[in-house]
Order: structure tokens, then sequence, then C-alpha cells
């Protein structure tokens, strides 16, 4: 069994649509979705939800009012400009503080207690191709790592079970929190770029985090007929790094069709150009990788 | 006034339509350009202000004074991140640097003052002027996790050495805390959707963090599909005005590609976005 993430440092590069219809065509896998901040996978995959799990993530300090001596300490300490005062009021702003405890401890009135908050939910959910993890972290809340880190073990979990191939995951984008607890002890990713100068920038700082952690980098570089020069120029610079070209996808309006449609193009357009060009690219990287599977 | 524009997903327009905007507003005032999408700034490739200089963001580290500590093991009950670490037996403590946020717990909490703070070195912060443009940006090192923290660092340093009148903030994607930092002081909130069903759901979560926080805003919707119609129902329903919406053209995705944003490229959009900052200012004065 062998875990594989769909990543891109860039946003918008075409993460979700490739997943999906790599979903199609993998056979014996588990999905999971490791955008927890804004996911979308489900939205071409249709899952039924069998399970509903809430997340919690670090407890929130609040200010019980009555105690409160307004001694200005907790504001002075707070390192995350999480005490606001408002009113002539001290409060706590959620969004803000962080749950080191901090003011909490330092409180001489012991007006501040630490409550736990509803950071998300995550799923176990049923779609035509096979089972699938996911979840979705409440506005404005922090720890998404954390979030992830669940749904990849839970993901696993159901992997082994099921005596899965692979657990397919849709990774977030940039190259923080999220994306550190989706590559950590992976070997393989699929990295996901587009033939522009951010894109190439933003490839460059994910390779560099991708060695870090030791995942080998297979790119697609999606929309490629956009720019040839910035193609051969990506091209050239994966390959200078020792990372692997997994296939081009063309620019075709009928990716977009599919997406509307809300449906992954290999199944919406079977025999489009792009679509068979996916085809290829997971023959190409399951040749690569079977032997660890 | 600070306009940030932000977006739910990633890679929706949102370098695009705010360096059009601040490259708009500069022909005719001074601008302030933030850029705290600090895992990947990328602003500077369309706007190619020269970095005059650089600073170092840094969050503060825990250093142990072995003549004090006595192995107690404070320290790391107190500590929320498990980032510190006792060894009583070999008469260590160590600290994992990359899970520390530096909330000062451990310093403050010691009973023998054996803890002391550095500066640990988490990203660069950089700035330079051209023209009408004043210039910043926040750029995390690679393998950190700490984006929040990274953005507060240079929000707090720009209280302290930006002085211009408006302010264009090009936000990181998504809808936690680094997203909500960039909308905190916003007077208004630009938000760039493209126009297919993962554009709006990721769009409508967007929408809910600025709802949750009380701001203006409005809606550039990008690479607009004329048979799309959901994101304007959304718009009509909720209220909320379409500052202008950008029909997808390869010539457009071209001058991108090379590293041109809109409003250079085209004076119809450059008008355009003039217009647009014409009407947020007004939106504004209203409030």
């Amino acid at each position: 069994m062998l875990e594989l993430a769909v990543v891109s440092g860039k946003g918008g590069t075409g993460k979700t649509t490739l997943t999906a219809s790599l979903a199609v065509i993998i056979k014996n896998k588990v999905l999971a979705d490791a955008d927890v901040d804004a996911p979308d996978l489900h939205l071409l995959l249709k899952p039924k939800k069998e399970t509903e799990n809430p997340f919690y993530g670090m407890k929130k300090a609040r200010i019980i009012q009555d105690k409160c001596t307004k001694c200005d300490i907790c504001r002075q300490i707070c390192r995350f400009d999480a005490i606001d005062i408002v009113r002539g009021n001290y409060i706590v702003d959620e969004v803000a503080c962080d749950g080191c405890k901090l003011c909490f401890r330092k409180c001489p009135d012991r007006a501040i207690v630490m409550e736990d908050s509803l950071s998300g939910y995550w799923y176990v959910s049923r779609t035509e191709y096979g089972p699938m993890v996911h979840g979705i972290l409440e506005v404005g809340e922090e720890n998404s790592g954390k979030l992830v880190t669940i749904i990849r073990k839970q993901a696993m979990f159901l992997a082994q079970k099921n005596n899965a191939d692979y657990v397919l995951m849709d990774g977030p984008p940039g190259i923080g929190c999220p994306v550190n607890s989706t590559l950590t002890g992976l070997k393989y990713a699929i990295v996901i770029t587009e033939p522009t100068q951010s894109g190439l920038l933003d490839l460059a700082r994910l390779l560099d985090l991708m060695e870090h952690f030791g995942v080998f980098p297979f790119v697609v570089i999606n929309k490629y007929d956009l720019s040839k020069e910035k193609t051969e120029e990506i091209r050239n610079y994966v390959m200078e790094r020792g990372g692997k070209i997994a296939g081009m996808l063309p620019f075709e309006e009928v990716v977009v069709e599919a997406l509307s449609k809300g449906e992954p193009v290999v199944k919406y357009a079977t025999s489009s150009r792009v679509s068979r060009e996916i085809q290829k690219i997971w023959q190409y990287v399951e040749g690569e990788i079977k032997g660890d599977a | 006034m600070v306009i940030t524009v932000a977006s739910g997903k990633g890679g929706t327009g949102k370098t695009t339509i705010s360096t059009s905007l601040t490259y708009a507003i500069s022909r005719k005032r001074e601008v302030a350009h933030v850029d705290l999408d600090v895992e990947e700034p990328d602003s500077n490739i369309f706007l190619k202000v020269p970095i005059q200089r650089e600073e170092m963001i840094w969050l503060p580290l825990p250093v142990i004074d072995y003549e004090k500590c006595t192995f107690c093991g404070v320290c790391q009950r107190v500590c929320e991140y498990n980032a510190i670490f006792v060894f009583k037996n070999t008469r260590e403590v160590k600290v994992f640097d990359q899970l520390c946020r530096g909330c000062g717990a451990c310093k403050e909490m010691c009973p023998f003052d054996a803890i002391s703070e550095i500066q640990r070195f988490i990203g660069v912060f950089s700035y330079g002027k051209k023209d009408n443009i004043n210039f910043y940006e926040g750029r995390l090192n690679i393998g950190e996790y700490v984006t929040t923290d990274a953005i507060r660092w240079v929000k707090r340093r720009l209280k302290e050495i930006n002085k211009s009148e408006i302010t264009v903030i090009d936000a990181p994607p998504g809808t936690s805390c680094p997203v909500i930092q960039s909308m905190k002081d916003a007077d208004y909130v630009v938000l760039v959707t493209e126009d297919t069903p993962f554009g709006l759901f990721d769009m409508k979560l967007a929408y809910g963090v600025g709802k949750k926080m009380n701001k203006k805003m409005g809606i550039v919707i990008n690479k607009a599909l004329p048979g799309y119609k959901e994101t304007r129902e959304f718009a009509k329903r909720e209220g909320i005005p379409i500052l202008l919406e950008i029909p997808f053209d390869k010539k457009f995705a071209k001058a991108y590609a090379e590293g041109i944003t809109l409003s250079e490229f085209s004076k119809e959009y450059r008008e355009k976005f003039e217009e647009m900052f014409r009407y947020i200012e007004g939106e504004v004065k209203n409030a």
C-alpha cells in the first residue's frame, strides 16, 4: 500500500481536476482530501457521508468578566495580540488566540478559563470510485495540519482494512503547515504546475520543501500550450533538479465544461486529448512506483 | 484605507487583481502594496519594484541557561506545542525549533529564571519603492509551519513604517487564520473568484469569513464563463456588488505568464480598475 499526494505550490493549477480524474482511473484505492481550508474534491466525486466526526483544535481562552480586575497582565504577555479591550472590558479574540495558556496561567485573579473549541469536522464517505475521507475547517481556524493528519490516518486505516493499493490525496496549496502534514512520510507526490512565472517560482519552493522531506516529485505541466517557452523552462528546471516530468496537459475548454458540470474530466469526456494524457500520466507514474505499492 | 484582495480558492487571480488595482491607483496616487501571501509571494513578479531593504522575520525561541536549570520539567509541562523536552537523566533540555510558536510560556513559568530567548529566523521581509508604489513583502522560509506568525510580524512592522494613505493587500488563499489576519484591518475586501463550482464554493467560504468580521465586500469574477450563472445568482441573493468581470482570454493568460499585469497590459482594463477603485473609495467613505 502506497500513499500518493497531488500537490502544487501555486493554487489553481489543477490539483483537484487531476486528482478527481485519477480517482476514476486508479482501481483499488482510498481517497482523501487534504485541502481542509478549501476542500473541492467532493464537488466532483459527490461523496455520501457515512460518519461525521467533530474536530477539536487547541483550547481557547475566555475571560470571566465578573472575576476580571482589568490588571492588564494578560494583554501585556500575550504574544498573539489576542486580548482586546472592548468598551472597557477585556475579551479574547478567539481567532487570534493560539491556545498557549500563558494568560490562563498568569492571571492573578483566576479569571481566565480554557475551553474546547469546535474547529471543524472530518467525514468518512462513500463515492462511486471508492471510500473517501475528507474534512472541513471552521472559518478562521488554525491547526489545519492537525486535521490533515487525522484525515491521512483514517485513510490509511481504511486502506489497510480494505487491502487497497493506494491512498490518493488531494493536497492543499502553498508550502505551510497543512502541506507539511500532507508530505511528511511520503515517498512520492505528483506535482502539478502551470507554465507561468509564478507557477515556476512556486514550484521551485515546493521542490525545496519536498527535498527537505525526501519526497520524490513527478511533475505534470498543466495548460502547457499556453506558453511553450515557460513549459520548456519548467521541464529543464525539473530535470536539473533530478525530478521527473510525468506528462503535460493541453489547455482544453472541455476541462472547464466538465468542472461546471461537476464531473471528473476523464469521465465527462473520455476520449478528449486531456483525458488520454491523464491516462498516460498514470500509466507512467504507476510504472515507476509499482514496486513500492 | 486598506483594501484586501482575497479568495477562498487559490489561483483565481488574487495577484492579478491586486497588482492591477495597485498599478491603476499608482498612476495618480501614492499606494502601498503588501504581499501577505507569505508562502507564495508573487506580486513582485508583476510590479517589479526594486527591493531596497531586507529584514529578518523572526519568532522568539527559548534557550536554556544550564547554570540555573534544575531540570524540574515545568517548561515541558506548560508547553502546549510539545516543543520542549526535559531529559532528567542526561540533564538536557531539547527545544524543537519548528514546533515552537514563541508564546513565551516556558520562559514566563520557569521557576528558576533559567530561560531566555533568542530570535529564530523564519522569513524575510523586504521593501522598496518605484514611482508611486511602496512595495512590502513577507516571505516564509522553506519548511516553516508558522505562516500566521510571519504575517503577524509583517503587520506589526507595517504599522511602524507604512505611511501610505491607500494600502492594497494581496492575501493568502483559504479561509483560516492567515486569511483572517489579512482581512482584519481591511476597510474593504475584494473577493476574487473564478467562474466554476470550485471557485464559487470556496468564495462562499471566504465570504463567510468577511461576513463574520462585518466587512464591506465586492466580487471580481475572473475567467468569466457566459454559460455559468451560479456566481451571479449568489451575488444577487446576498446583495454583494460585482465589481468587475474578466472573461478568459488567451492574450491575458499569455501576458500573465510573462509577468505583465492586466492593467499594465490593457488600457481598457486600467480604466476599469481605476473606476473600481473610485467605487470602493466611495463605499468606504460612506461607511
